[in-house]
């Protein structure tokens, strides 16, 4: 509970301090481009119903494409990192993949899945896809081999360790890569739903830009900014629960 | 419970490297009585960890035999314990989680579990630990943690690999007599593999003395007095002592003239 409140009081110093900036770099750009914070939010409050709506599409296209991507994309990297055969035939290809910009595939997504929610989906999913590979790829291969003895000298059996050692020592992984790739989806979501389709916070955002009408476009900005805070919270807060145990040593040294 | 009877036949295990075959251990042949404590000594690459694998069913004998109960080991047995030298706890697991891991393993009742893990962990002092991690606690404490989770499985055979080695004097005394009286409750056979000569002598019922390349059982020391009152202080503690050093020169010297 103080561990919330205390971030509680850390977001609220953030908001002033942003709020602070933002309204000196308006005072002293004085374009209507950069509207100031108060005008923005009033209007983000007069078209709360709105932009509820698109929020709510955005969100759920996050939300589907990361459960795709992890889904499919967690376990894929657990079995590479386990196994040395698997990841002989699997390293080089992701190694290879994992640097190309899987935004470039936006046009051939748009071609293949139409204008609507598909390809925005699979561009987000593909995204989160090799960053989660990466990181649960690492995971696997860290796993303590003392663990995995120690459970197979007990009677394991295979899916005993991976209960009893693989998911619990890569599952604050999983939720670390899922917090850090928030900012690379919410970015890849503004830009697919820019470009494509009426619907959603990033076509919302640039429908304002065209309409001059800049309040309207930084209330949208103001929206896609929670929703990235919504997903990046969530995922700490997995992360933080599952763990516990990583903590449990520091406080310890430091004691 | 009455401790396993664990037999040795003329095992032989031998490993294929690129430099042709290696015996890690050749003619082994020892018998372990139901609630006897052994000690294994011996120098590095004498082959007592693999000894302990044969024991644990980790490994396969390439000829001859390992028997438990007259039945022959072919893979790990739950009445089993192994306590390797990295205690093998784990570290996102609790203190009662990880007492309760061998029997969570088994599929044990939920409240079968917690009850026999704790009453586990205050048999080794640590009630009251329950909720911590294993980070959380001190290199005895986590010796202690080992122990429980081997006496929550109420095993009848315990196999130990150097499981003190990383602790300081003081501590190491305090945890070799936890495991005297625990041995002298709970009558399992164990097995100890240590590098020390006091532990062997203060934990060894009997010492068998190992010499390495190939692996094979340079003698075996018998010590009737252990577990008496006061043994470390004795003159026969001595006695046995010089008996387990002068087998343990006698092999070392044999290897450097070879």
């Amino acid at each position: 509970m103080r561990r919330a409140s205390k971030r509680l009081l850390g977001y609220l110093w953030a908001v002033v301090f942003i709020m602070a900036g933002w309204w000196i770099s308006s005072l002293a750009v004085g374009s209507p481009a950069l509207p100031e914070p108060v005008s923005a939010i009033k209007t983000f409050g007069a078209q709360a119903a709105v932009i509820a709506p698109q929020f709510a599409i955005s969100a759920w296209r996050v939300c589907v494409a990361m459960l795709i991507g992890a889904g499919l994309a967690a376990p894929l990297g657990l079995v590479s990192g386990r196994s040395s055969r698997v990841d002989a035939v699997l390293a080089p290809i992701m190694y290879l993949l994992y640097p190309v910009p899987k935004i470039v595939l936006l046009p051939v997504l748009l071609v293949l899945f139409g204008l609507g929610g598909a390809p925005k989906v699979a561009l987000i999913a593909l995204t989160v896809f090799f960053q989660v590979l990466m990181t649960m790829r690492d995971a696997g291969k860290a796993v303590p081999q003392t663990a995995v003895v120690s459970v197979r000298s007990l009677g394991g059996s295979g899916w005993d360790v991976f209960r009893h050692v693989v998911l619990p020592a890569t599952l604050p992984s999983l939720f670390t890569s899922l917090r850090i790739s928030t900012g690379t989806s919410i970015a890849v979501l503004f830009f697919a739903e820019s470009i494509a389709g009426t619907t959603g916070l990033g076509w919302y955002i640039m429908n304002a830009w065209g309409m001059l009408n800049y309040a309207a476009m930084f209330a949208g900005i103001i929206a896609m900014a929670i929703l990235g805070i919504i997903f990046y919270e969530a995922f700490n807060a997995v992360e933080y629960a599952t763990s516990a145990w990583r903590r449990a040593g520091d406080s310890a040294t430091q004691r | 419970m009455t401790g396993a009877h664990l037999s040795f036949a003329d095992a032989r295990v031998a490993y294929r490297t690129d430099e042709g075959d290696l015996t890690a251990l050749d003619g082994i042949s020892l018998e372990v009585a139901p609630g006897e404590p052994i000690a294994i000594i011996g120098p590095s690459g004498c082959g007592k960890s693999t000894l302990l694998k044969l024991a644990a069913g980790l490994l396969s004998p390439t000829s001859g035999q390992v028997l438990i109960d007259s039945r022959q080991v072919t893979g790990p047995r739950s009445a089993t314990s192994l306590i390797l030298q990295d205690l093998g706890l784990l570290p996102w697991k609790t203190v009662e989680k990880n007492a309760e891991l061998g029997l969570a393993l088994r599929s044990l009742p939920r409240a079968e579990r917690r009850d026999r893990a704790r009453r586990a962990l205050a048999q080794v002092g640590l009630a009251g630990f329950e909720r911590r991690y294993p980070s959380e606690l001190s290199g005895g404490m986590r010796q202690r943690l080992a122990f429980a989770r081997a006496l929550a499985l109420d095993a009848d055979l315990l196999l130990m690999d150097e499981p003190l080695s990383a602790l300081d004097a003081l501590s190491r005394e305090a945890l070799q007599q936890v495991l005297l009286e625990l041995q002298q409750q709970r009558r399992y056979a164990s097995v100890l593999v240590t590098h020390s000569i006091d532990e062997a002598v203060f934990l060894g019922r009997r010492i068998v003395v190992m010499t390495p390349r190939p692996g094979r059982i340079a003698g075996i020391v018998d010590n009737p007095g252990m577990g008496r009152k006061a043994y470390r202080a004795s003159a026969e503690f001595g006695q046995v002592g010089r008996q387990v050093r002068s087998l343990l020169e006698r092999a070392l010297a044999k290897e450097e003239e070879s």
